[in-house]
């Protein structure tokens, strides 16, 4: 297997290592630095659960390879809530609702519900409701029915329940 | 019992929307996931999988697969075999079909494992796998519930296809009379697909051994209690052996009851290689290759008087077992739990499981779950037919509390639930009168909107009648700091019994909610549960710790007492500080009074234990019911068939809610599930036994575009449990299909009635009822099935030879098929003239019976049992030479097959 060296950033720290060309990022993240927040669910882009945030943009980490990220600012979910352990407000509203019960897709939710807050950054509630509920469609939660991730959708609009 | 039991701190926590404990670690991405953990030289599994459903292994070629980089091992069923696994079912009876590690000689499915590759790394272990070159003889397989009929043998050592079996045609000459009686007489059939449980987390296993039998197991797991006694079962060695630990896990829903082939391969490889192995299962093994639930065909047939009121039922009930079901299942419970919460006079069934080619039945979210979906439906139909409102037909019916005690025509006792009251909470909520004006407006336009209603009865917490079902301990003690720490015999996959358990215990202790912590998750805390199974966590362990907290009150009170000199009446807790009645100025805080139980001993009353600690094991009445009702709300589009869900409102009843965040969670959850089994999901195969679902764009999940927002109305009538709560983990899966199906039935009622209910119900099979003809092509597949040869019934006992009745005297080694599995047992019998006494023993204790009859070589005789429940059992045996052979009726279970051989 041909192997590249790479060096990109998570969550702030500098890493330099050699890879695979076939590892996906999401393997990399995990088994070789130790981010292990980042799961793996359906290896095949389906489910959301390893989403990840490159350069600003939500990735499916299992579909990027690790050599695609060389060069990158990677966040994953260990980098949403700030230095002093305060919550992002993503995580706030998803504590805040009851938006997770197994927790096993909540890093890709959260990771994707930042990037899209970030993005409609002073949008009005409904146009905020309306695309984080639309990139919610590209997640798949098996506990909770979405009731407390459309609670934390809302909160975040600022929509009332 | 301690129905209304107040609390004894001021706070109030039960009943409060708490945030959950869990979500510091989950929400910030550092919980510990099976694989987040490694282990120094762990090793990484890929398995070889039969590609082909049926046939004979003519040779399994590994050489290029060991020569590949990194490959430590491979090893197939012959290496395994020197470490002997005998698998046992859920209810630690054994499994009937020869379950072996991996395919030893025959595969009987497609994703039977074959092989395993143990190498340096996953990807590299993947590698070599597809290098392992697995030659079988392919033969024409058994695929659906009609193959497994007329087919030939799934497992070649068995007598025929049935894998369980109970029930009694008999009983149909008791129901068919009133049947033929009954003024309406409505038929039901619903042909269930087949799911996958499909957790976001994978299975997945890591296994480090520790010396000679020692091995920490992490575990994608249900409880690591259950999940450790059952490994050291099956493996034959003693139970401290293995410690298992599964601190937080993806979801189960029933699918990680039990470790099956795979998770039990890789320990055995670990126990082999003697180094630390790990397995993380991808989706699409998960898919194809993890067990399967559902997959029934069932009809039911019932009987209604002119004024609509329930006459009698017959129910005619198979599901596909697969080739390896983690536990043969004739699925009893569906009949068990068909009629307790209505009047129904006479009920018979005949229910059976069948092995076929195809991936092993498991358990999934309410597995009995078929009674609430046929019964439902039915109804609504027959309300139809009849000409009479659902609600009113099912008022007419059902059981209220002023209808109780009531006991069930199977046997099963209700003296609390709350069906009928639930049913009046809905409908004093929902304008009904309101919707059927909007909905006949909105036909004038061309737009078809349903509604439906289902009620039913769920048996949760249930203890002491099956052996995993068992009570649940706390360990809790005040730590000299004063913060309180829980030791749990529960566990979580995303239940939150941290969090529940943390507010019943600082609610009845009287400290802050954070200042307890709870651990669970190890077989090496707490004792003894078999975790999420069978909605009980909150009903068991919630008066585990409800009891300990208050053992642990009583002692801190002495101890405060006899510092102070007050009397043990006049002291309270209240946020973590004691209080003397009348005089604040000796308030102290729990902290104070640990650092004295624990550090200075001679200030303590005289023979008093040092520290604070209590510890309780609740042992609760055998079932607690949770009733419910619930009412959806559709749109059909009649040009596409698809089915939007506008509105759903559930009025469940689950006893006191300690959180409401979370037994609002688990509805929906549950709710989610139901809809994506009536709409979606779906695992079919093809005729040579191909999965075909093989990843998550062909088995489709809901999403959050399918899920409405659901509405909750709690009713809350306490259980007789310490506590008062009722277990409301799989509800929503159970109403909820027949919820939905009733609203779309409605929907389309100006089209025509759903015959025969085929899930999941897709676009084209809503077209079917709305265009009147076989737009799905679900019929033409149907017909062929129908057309299959009819199923073999059992020859009725003939009159063999007359034995000289003295010939039946001695011990004689008998199997009785109980719906828990295979019952060994010892039959002794002792002959006077025709009289028979004896006895049965089996290794739980000898019964007696005495009274026999022995006409000719048929005996029968009767006895009376106390477990599961008060039965008597009938045995009706033959005896031809040195072999033995009946059937045993055993009350509410029907009849089951007795075998046996002189000892």
């Amino acid at each position: 297997m041909s192997e590249h060296r790479i060096e990109l950033t998570v969550n702030g720290n500098r890493h330099i290592a050699r890879v695979e060309a076939r590892t996906s990022l999401g393997e990399f993240l995990r088994d070789t630095l130790g981010y292990t927040g980042t799961h793996l669910a359906c290896e095949h882009g389906v489910c959301g659960a390893c989403t990840v945030m490159v350069d600003g943009d939500a990735m499916r980490s299992c579909l990027t390879l690790a050599v695609q990220a060389d060069g990158a600012a990677v966040t994953t979910v260990e980098g949403l809530a700030q230095a002093d352990g305060t919550l992002h407000p993503v995580q706030q509203a998803l504590r805040d609702n009851f938006g997770l019960q197994c927790g096993f897709c909540t890093p890709g939710v959260a990771i994707t519900m930042a990037a899209v807050t970030r993005d409609n950054e002073g949008a009005d509630s409904g146009a905020m409701e309306e695309g984080l509920t639309q990139a919610m469609s590209g997640h798949i939660c098996r506990c909770t029915g979405y009731q407390g991730i459309r609670r934390a959708i809302r909160q975040l609009a600022g929509v009332s329940a | 019992m301690n129905v209304h039991m107040k609390s004894v701190g001021a706070a109030r926590y039960v009943g409060e929307r708490t945030p959950r404990k869990e979500y510091g670690r989950l929400l910030t991405g550092r919980g510990q996931f099976t694989d987040d953990v490694r282990v120094p030289g762990m090793l990484h599994v890929a398995f070889v999988r039969s590609a082909v459903a049926r046939g004979r292994i003519l040779g399994i070629d590994t050489a290029a697969a060991r020569d590949m980089p990194g490959v430590q091992a491979v090893y197939t069923q012959a290496d395994l075999a020197a470490v002997p696994v005998t698998f046992q079912t859920f209810f630690f009876t054994p499994a009937e079909a020869p379950v072996t590690l991996l395919a030893d000689g025959r595969v009987a499915c497609v994703g039977d494992p074959v092989a395993m590759v143990i190498a340096e790394s996953r990807a590299q272990a993947e590698d070599a796998a597809a290098l392992v070159e697995v030659a079988i003889e392919e033969e024409t397989p058994v695929v659906t519930i009609a193959d497994a009929r007329t087919g030939p043998l799934v497992h070649p050592d068995r007598d025929d296809n049935i894998a369980a079996e109970m029930g009694d045609e008999d009983s149909r000459e008791a129901v068919q009379p009133l049947l033929d009686g009954a003024a309406h007489v409505v038929t039901m059939r619903v042909r269930h697909q087949r799911i996958a449980q499909s957790p976001m987390e994978t299975r997945a296993c890591l296994a480090s051994p520790e010396g000679e039998n020692e091995m920490t197991v992490w575990l994608g797991c249900q409880s690591p209690h259950l999940a450790a006694r059952y490994i050291a079962q099956v493996m034959g060695l003693p139970q401290e052996a293995i410690r298992v630990i599964a601190k937080d896990v993806g979801g189960g829903f029933g699918l990680k009851n039990i470790p099956w082939k795979e998770e039990m391969a890789v320990i055995a490889a670990a126990k082999l290689l003697r180094r630390p192995v790990k397995w993380i299962e991808d989706r699409f093994e998960a898919l194809t290759a993890s067990s399967h639930a559902r997959e029934q065909d069932v009809t039911l047939t019932v009987g209604f008087d002119g004024d609509a009121r329930l006459q009698a039922a017959w129910c005619d009930y198979a599901c596909n077992n697969g080739a390896w079901p983690m536990g043969e299942d004739a699925n009893v419970a569906v009949h068990m739990f068909m009629w307790p919460c209505y009047k129904m006079p006479a009920y018979g069934f005949v229910t059976r499981g069948w092995y076929t080619n195809t991936m092993g039945l498991g358990a999934y979210r309410g597995p009995w779950a078929m009674e609430s979906l046929v019964r439902e439906t039915l109804l609504d139909k027959a309300a139809r037919r009849i000409g009479i409102d659902p609600v009113e037909l099912r008022r007419r019916n059902l059981l209220y509390l002023t209808d109780q005690p009531h006991t069930s025509t199977l046997g099963v006792p209700v003296e609390d639930i709350t069906p009928g009251e639930c049913l009046e909470k809905l409908v004093a909520n929902v304008d009904f009168a309101a919707f059927r004006r909007e909905q006949a407006e909105a036909r004038k336009a061309g737009r078809y909107l349903g509604i439906g209603v289902a009620t039913y009865v769920e048996p949760t917490g249930a203890a002491g009648s099956m052996a995993p079902m068992t009570g649940e301990t706390v360990h809790l003690r005040v730590e000299p700091t004063g913060k309180v720490v829980a030791m749990l015999s529960t566990h979580s996959q995303g239940h939150g019994t941290a969090t529940t358990m943390a507010q019943v215990i600082a609610e009845q202790l009287g400290v802050a909610y954070e200042d307890v912590a709870v651990y669970e998750g190890d077989s090496a805390i707490g004792a003894f549960g078999p975790g999420a199974a069978g909605s009980r966590q909150g009903v068991i362990a919630g008066g585990a710790t409800w009891r300990a907290a208050q053992l642990l009150s009583e002692k801190v009170k002495q101890v405060a007492a006899h510092l102070t000199n007050a009397s043990v009446e006049a002291i309270t807790i209240e946020g973590g500080i004691v209080h003397v009645a009348g005089a604040p100025e000796m308030s102290r805080s729990l902290r104070e009074i640990a650092e004295i139980a624990y550090g200075e001993p001679g200030r303590l009353p005289e023979g008093a234990p040092t520290g604070l600690e209590a510890q309780y094991r609740y042992q609760p009445p055998p079932m607690t019911m949770t009733s419910a009702a619930h009412c959806c709300i559709v749109e059909v589009d009649a040009e596409t068939g698809f089915v939007k869900i506008l509105r759903w409102i559930s009025a469940e009843d689950c006893g006191t809610v300690i959180n409401p965040g979370v037994v609002e969670g688990q509805i929906a959850g549950g709710l989610a599930q139901a809809i994506g089994q009536v709409l979606l999901e779906d695992m079919p195969y093809d005729a040579r036994g191909n999965p075909l679902a093989a990843t998550f764009k062909d088995y489709l999940m809901p999403t959050i575009s399918d899920v409405p927002d659901f509405e909750y109305l709690h009713a809350s009538t306490p259980s007789q449990t310490i506590g008062g709560m009722r277990g409301v983990g799989e509800g929503g899966c159970i109403i909820g299909p027949p919820t939905l199906v009733n609203a779309i039935a409605d929907a389309l009622s100006p089209f025509g009635e759903i015959e025969e209910l085929v899930l999941p119900l897709t676009p084209a099979r809503i077209l079917d009822v709305i265009e009147q003809r076989d737009v799905s092509g679900t019929r033409a597949p149907a017909a062929e099935a129908k057309s299959a040869a009819p199923i073999v019934e059992e020859a009725p006992l003939v009159e063999a030879a007359p034995v000289a009745s003295s010939s039946i005297d001695g011990d004689w080694a008998m199997v009785l098929k109980t719906p828990m599995g295979p019952q060994e047992m010892v039959g002794h019998f002792d002959t006077v003239g025709a009289t028979v006494s004896g006895y049965l023993e089996a290794p739980e204790g000898r019964q007696e019976f005495s009274g026999g009859t022995l006409a000719g070589s048929q005996l029968r005789f009767e006895m009376k049992v106390e477990k599961p429940m008060k039965i008597t059992l009938k045995y009706d045996l033959l005896f031809e030479g040195d072999a033995v052979s009946g059937k045993c009726k055993m009350g509410m279970f029907g009849s089951a097959k007795v075998t046996g051989t002189r000892a």
